[in-house]
This record gives structure tokens, C-alpha cells and sequence, in this order.
């Protein structure tokens, strides 16, 4: 009696520490967004950038090099929005301060918010495109049919790779009408 | 050896009536591991001519290019369907059956650790599964995004997206009920004597399943429950406008997602070893290192998940990482083959139905293995993505592979179970048109593949025509072939065509194990007192001693 008693024990205590198993990969699955966007955040890996403002201080221009940023915008599922970059590409110094503008328009009649979501290419590029000012900082409230030009400022910072003479910004329009109902209150984080 | 019976006076739990209930109430309310095994069978077997019938309705459409027999919607829907229900209803149910029946008598115990959760971890099964296959009957249609349920795409499927999702929580559970109860009934339950390195192969591959089960289940679980949220309560995880990335979804789900290959593999490595060493009439060769190839295994299932997303956009770290790990899955992988390969030879062999699905299963399965290694090579693989190439792969390690192990188990154990002998004529007609058809199902799906078809596409360039005539001719001989097991097994079940209870207790003269000192058919409870066990049939292994 006394070695199925223990052995009733023991398997209920192994029983409790499988199913701890199981609660905790339940929770590290939620776990792993975080991580994720930590390590690509660190990293700049898959194009991620800090999604906020930069302080640039004056510093060393390199005339020396010429440096080509192109722009892509894209809107997301049905062409709620005309986006555009008001030019395809430009040519930089790296540690010089420039301003791109971006024109949109709300083709709806109904007033939406934008979230516009950056990426850039090549990866190793992100975490030395520094912006100061960016419409994608924040969302945009667009009234029906109104249009707007959005200014970008962003510089390159001189200790970009030397092999990358090439730099794809891509911005991407998501509606956000429902999630800037819904978090009104509060700012995005 | 006659089965004694006992004096159950000193059993500590109720006493209960020896022999089953009859009538329906007897599969609803048991919680005995062979009724339950005999339950997660039957519907691993109904699951598999439901998504059959699916991939016939796939194979259709593709005999010829252009549209013809379905709209390219349904088709989407039975390509998704017909995974799900394979993977989620056929070959996990159909190795948990395998598992209730087989892990108590082979490890001398009398039933699981916890037969009430088995019971309730079962019957979770139809319900999942009939709101699911409900789902093609809603308007808008069953879920048609892929098995793999991305993000944006799946969240724009219809009225069956919820059902979907609480589908999947249901099998989650299923799942995790039946490994845990797997686990504690291996580690707690064995004969006196038996240690953990004189388990059986079965038992152990079993046990290392079952971790791989708790681990990555519930991972699978949050990953949907996300969706579900993204969906319903605009959260964000996998939407870009609220900070979110739909490339983590791939992220999360590939790491439930490789695992899971192995849970669907792993099994079936200790089925044929347990096969091949009865009839090749050798001890199992090399069994210390069967049993670290399959830890090994387990091990790098984890840190191999970004190859199923070579082409998202990773840096070439990552690729690079993710390429050699995958590589190095062979090297464990190949031992096994090659103890397999060791063990038949100079054996005395005789190829009765179950060892012949065992020596397929090492020659078809170690070919889904080799384009495993071309598609773990990342500069290859952004060739092979999404092609036939991918879907030839992995239908050769999961049908040749994981079912035939399926299959050669069921003819391996059937005489023990229902004491009748199946016939082995109509065995040896099923397993060549089985071999015949299923290679002429998917092999030329690999030139299709290399050629560029695409797959999860209703229509195809004419140039891979004849590639797609001969696996629909294929597919619908496969699918044809499998009713002569059915009536074969069911003959054994019920004592069709003439059939006699008129087997000794050890049914296969070369094979060893617990379950072979019962009577055949086996009593309804085994092993309800620990008499000493003879340690002759302690694994099959160390015989060198001998």
C-alpha cells in the first residue's frame, strides 16, 4: 500500500511539474514578439528601425561619398490613399541633414488614420539612417479627400558600411482608423 | 505463457468488473488504454480517407492544366483542409493510438498514468475535428490560407476563422493530455528492472515525442490565440499598423512548426525498430546510439525552425545558422538509417507485410531525407520555395515515412490485439501497390518542382503536364490501394473471411517484449500485478552478453 501511495505521489508531482511545462511555453509563445523585436531592434536585423526621433549633432560631412537613398511607398490592401515620394531618389553625403517630402492623399470619403510603417534596405543600413522628423513617427488623421505633404529629415551617419552605396527606404500606409478609435486615450508605445 | 489470473484484494483502487461495458456507453465512458487505442485508430483511419478524399479532389484538378473540376477558392480550401486534417486528425491520433495501446504492455504496466484524461484527451478528437470540417459547409467556406495560417491572409478567411482557431486550441489539448500522460506512465510506471536504457525503442522514441508535445503545443497554442486577438480585439502582434510584424507570426509558428515534423517522425523510428530486429531475427544493432540519435534529433528540432523562411528576408548570420544546423540534422539521422541498414545484415530474414512497409519506410523515407538536405541549403532552397519540390519532400517523409510506419505497426501488433492473423496475401497486395503508387504519386513531383511548378495553385504551365497525369494516376491508385488494408484489418477485427483466434502468445517468433507474453488476443487489462517480468525480453538489446 505504502509504494502505490508514493507512487501516486510521485506521479502527481510529476503531473503539476509537466503541466508548469506547458503554462510556461504558453506564455514563452507570447514572449517570443518581444524578443523578436528586441534582438532586430539591437541588431537592426530585417530592417527594423526605432521607430522615433534621433538627435543628429552637426558633425563631419563626408563629401568624399556619394551615397544613392531611394523611396518606396506602398499602400496596404485596397488603395485607400494616393502615396507617393515627390522624388524617386536622392544622393547623399553621409553626415549631412536632408528633407524629403511625401505627398498623400485620402481617395475616400471618409476620414481615416494612417500608420505609415518604414523599412529599409540593406538591414545593415538601419541603424545609421537617423531621422529627426518623420510622418511615421506618428498616426496621420486624414479628413475625406484631404491631402497632405509630409517632410522626412534624416541624414545617414558617416560610419554607414563602406559597401553600401545604395539605400532603400521603403514606407508603407496602413489603415489605422480602427486602432486610433480604439486607443485614443492613450499614445502609441 | 497462460495469463494467470489474480486476487485483486490488494489493489488499492476500486475494483472494477473485468471486461469491458457493452454497448455504445462502453467507448464513451472507458479509460482502458487498449479501448482508447482502439478508439484513437479508427479515428486516425476515418481521418485519413477524409483528407484522402481531399487530395483527391487536389489531384483532380491537377491532371490537367486549367480549371476544371473546382473553383480556385474550394481548391485553396482543400489544400489547407487536406493538411490539417492529415496532419492534426491522421498521423498524431493515428501515433497516440499506436501509444495508448502499446506503451503500457511493452513497459509492463497495467494502463496509463491517468486514464481518465485519456479518455477525455480522445474524445476532444471529433469535436475539434467536426468543427473544423464543418467549417467547408459556412458560407465563405472552410479556412483556404494554408495549413501554416499566415497572417494577413488568414485573418481575411470568413465565418470559419474562429472555428478554426478554437479547433486548434481543441487538438493543443488533445495532444498535451496524451503526451503527459505518456510521459508519467513512462517514468513512473515501468516493470521492475526495466531501466531507462532497456526500454524499448517504441517507448523511448515515445517518451522524447512526448516532451517535444509539451514543449511546442502550447507555443502553437499562443501563436492562434494571437491571431484570434489581431482578429476580434485589435491587438497588434502580427499587424504592421499597430507595431507589429506578420514575419514573427512565421517566426513563432516554425518554432511549433519543426518540432512538429519530428513528433510526426520520431514514432515511427521506433516502430521500425522494433520490426526490423523481430523479422531480420537480430537484436536491434547499435540501440545506445538509436536512443541518442533520437535526443539529438529532438534537440536541433528547436534551433532549426527559420529554414521553413529562408526567402522573408533574414541576414545572412541567421540564413547561414539556420542552414548548417539544418545540415547537422542528417548526421543523427543517418545513424539511425545505418543501424536499420546494420541490423538487417546477414539476419535472417523473412519479409512477412509489416517488414516490408519497414524496409520501405527506410528507403523511402531516407529519399525525403536527402531533398530534405538540398532544401536545407539556402541558396537552393530560394529556387525551391514554395514549389512541388517542398510539397515531394515533405509528403515522402510523412506518407512513406510516418504513415507506412503507421501501417506496418498495425499489421505488426493486429494479431495481439485481436488474436486473428490477417491475411498476408491481400498484406503483400496492399504493400506493393502502395510502394508502386505512392512513388509514382510524388517522385515526379520532384521534376515538377525543380521545373518551377508552384504549389497551392489550382493551374500550371502545360510544360508540367506530364508530370501531374502520373501523380494523379498515383494518388487515386494509393488511395484505392488503402481499402484492401482496411478490409484486411477489419477481416482481423471481427473475424471476417473465416478468420480464427488460433495464435500463440508470441506471434512473431523473432520478436521480444512485454506484449508478447500475454495471450493473443491480449486480456482486457494486462500486467495488473508486477509478477517478475523475464528479463529475456527486456529490450532486445545487450544480447551480445548473452
Amino acid at each position: 500500500m505504502t509504494d502505490e501511495g508514493n507512487q501516486q505521489q510521485e506521479k502527481r508531482q510529476h503531473l503539476s511539474r509537466l503541466l508548469l511545462l506547458v503554462a510556461g511555453m504558453f506564455g514563452f509563445g507570447f514572449l517570443l514578439g518581444p524578443l523578436y523585436t528586441a534582438i532586430c531592434e539591437a541588431t537592426g536585423v530585417n530592417g527594423r528601425m526605432k521607430v522615433e526621433a534621433s538627435q543628429v549633432q552637426a558633425g563631419v560631412v563626408d563629401t568624399s561619398r556619394t551615397v544613392t537613398v531611394e523611396f518606396v511607398t506602398t499602400v496596404n490592401g485596397s488603395p485607400l490613399w494616393k502615396f507617393s515620394a515627390e522624388q524617386p531618389s536622392i544622393k547623399v553625403h553621409p553626415g549631412q541633414l536632408y528633407t524629403v517630402n511625401f505627398y498623400a492623399k485620402n481617395t475616400q470619403n471618409m476620414d481615416l488614420v494612417a500608420q505609415a510603417v518604414p523599412n529599409i534596405a540593406p538591414g545593415s543600413a538601419a541603424p545609421h539612417l537617423r531621422k529627426t522628423e518623420c510622418f511615421c513617427f506618428n498616426q496621420q488623421p486624414f479628413k475625406a479627400g484631404e491631402e497632405k505633404h509630409m517632410p522626412v529629415k534624416f541624414m545617414l551617419d558617416p560610419a554607414l558600411p563602406k559597401s553600401i552605396d545604395t539605400v532603400t527606404l521603403s514606407y508603407t500606409f496602413f489603415d489605422a482608423t480602427h486602432l486610433a478609435a480604439q486607443s485614443a486615450t492613450k499614445p502609441r508605445s | 505463457m497462460a495469463h494467470a489470473h489474480h486476487d485483486h484484494a490488494d489493489h488499492g483502487h476500486d475494483d472494477h468488473a473485468h471486461g469491458p461495458d457493452k454497448g455504445i456507453m462502453r467507448w464513451i465512458k472507458t479509460t482502458n488504454h487498449k479501448d482508447l487505442g482502439t478508439l484513437y485508430l479508427f479515428f486516425s483511419f476515418t481521418m485519413f480517407f477524409i483528407g484522402g478524399l481531399m487530395s483527391l479532389v487536389i489531384r483532380a484538378e491537377l491532371f490537367h492544366p486549367g480549371l476544371q473540376f473546382v473553383d480556385p477558392e474550394l481548391f485553396n480550401q482543400m489544400t489547407t483542409m487536406h493538411a490539417l486534417v492529415m496532419i492534426f486528425g491522421g498521423v498524431m491520433p493515428g501515433f497516440v493510438g499506436l501509444a495508448n495501446w502499446m506503451v503500457p504492455m511493452m513497459i509492463g504496466c497495467s494502463d496509463l498514468a491517468l486514464p481518465r484524461v485519456n479518455n477525455w484527451g480522445f474524445w476532444l478528437l471529433p469535436f475539434a475535428f467536426t468543427m473544423l470540417i464543418s467549417t467547408l459547409f459556412l458560407p465563405g467556406g472552410a479556412p483556404a490560407g494554408g495549413w501554416t495560417m499566415y497572417p494577413p491572409l488568414v485573418l481575411q478567411t470568413g465565418d470559419a476563422f474562429p472555428l478554426l482557431i478554437f479547433a486548434v486550441h481543441l487538438m493543443g489539448i488533445s495532444s498535451i493530455t496524451g503526451a503527459i500522460n505518456v510521459v508519467v506512465t513512462i517514468l513512473n510506471m515501468r516493470a521492475p528492472g526495466m531501466s531507462l536504457l532497456k526500454m524499448p525503442l517504441f517507448v523511448w522514441t515515445w517518451l522524447i515525442t512526448a516532451y517535444l508535445l509539451i514543449a511546442v503545443m502550447p507555443v502553437l497554442a499562443g501563436a492562434v490565440t494571437m491571431l484570434l486577438t489581431d482578429k476580434y480585439f485589435h491587438t497588434s502582434f502580427f499587424s504592421a499598423a499597430g507595431g507589429g510584424d506578420p514575419v514573427m507570426f512565421q517566426h513563432i509558428f516554425w518554432f511549433f512548426g519543426h518540432p512538429e515534423v519530428y513528433i510526426m517522425i520520431l514514432p515511427a523510428f521506433g516502430i521500425v525498430s522494433t520490426i526490423i530486429p523481430t523479422f531480420a531475427r537480430k537484436t536491434l544493432f547499435g540501440y545506445d546510439s538509436m536512443v541518442y540519435a533520437t535526443a539529438s534529433i529532438a534537440f536541433l528540432s528547436f534551433i532549426v525552425w527559420a529554414h521553413h523562411m529562408f526567402t522573408v528576408g533574414m541576414p545572412l548570420a541567421a540564413e547561414l545558422f539556420f542552414m548548417f544546423a539544418t545540415m547537422l540534422i542528417a548526421v543523427p539521422t543517418g545513424v539511425k538509417v545505418c543501424n536499420w541498414m546494420a541490423t538487417m545484415w546477414r539476419g535472417s530474414m523473412t519479409f512477412e507485410t509489416p517488414m516490408l512497409f519497414a524496409i520501405a519506410f527506410v528507403f523511402l523515407f531516407t529519399i525525403g531525407g536527402f531533398s530534405g538536405v538540398m532544401l536545407a541549403l539556402t541558396p537552393v532552397d530560394f529556387q525551391y520555395q514554395d514549389t512541388y519540390f517542398v510539397v515531394a519532400h515533405f509528403h515522402y517523409v510523412l506518407v512513406p515515412g510516418a504513415v507506412f510506419s503507421i501501417i506496418a505497426a498495425v499489421y505488426y501488433w493486429i494479431p495481439k490485439w485481436t488474436g486473428r492473423m490477417y491475411s498476408e496475401s491481400a498484406g503483400k497486395w496492399h504493400f506493393w501497390l502502395s510502394a508502386i503508387f505512392i512513388n509514382l504519386t510524388f517522385f515526379p513531383q520532384h521534376f515538377a518542382g525543380l521545373a518551377g511548378m508552384q504549389r497551392r495553385v489550382p493551374d500550371y504551365a502545360v510544360q508540367f503536364t506530364d508530370m501531374n497525369v502520373l501523380s494523379t494516376v498515383g494518388a487515386f491508385g494509393f488511395f484505392l490501394a488503402q481499402f484492401i488494408f482496411i478490409f484486411n484489418m477489419l477481416g482481423s477485427c471481427y473475424g471476417w473471411f473465416g478468420r480464427q483466434r488460433n495464435l500463440p502468445d508470441r506471434v512473431w517468433e523473432g520478436a521480444k517484449g512485454f506484449e508478447w507474453i500475454v495471450p493473443s488476443p491480449a486480456p482486457y487489462h494486462t500486467f495488473e500485478d508486477q509478477y517478475p517480468l523475464p528479463d529475456a525480453e527486456l529490450s532486445v538489446h545487450h544480447d551480445a552478453k548473452h
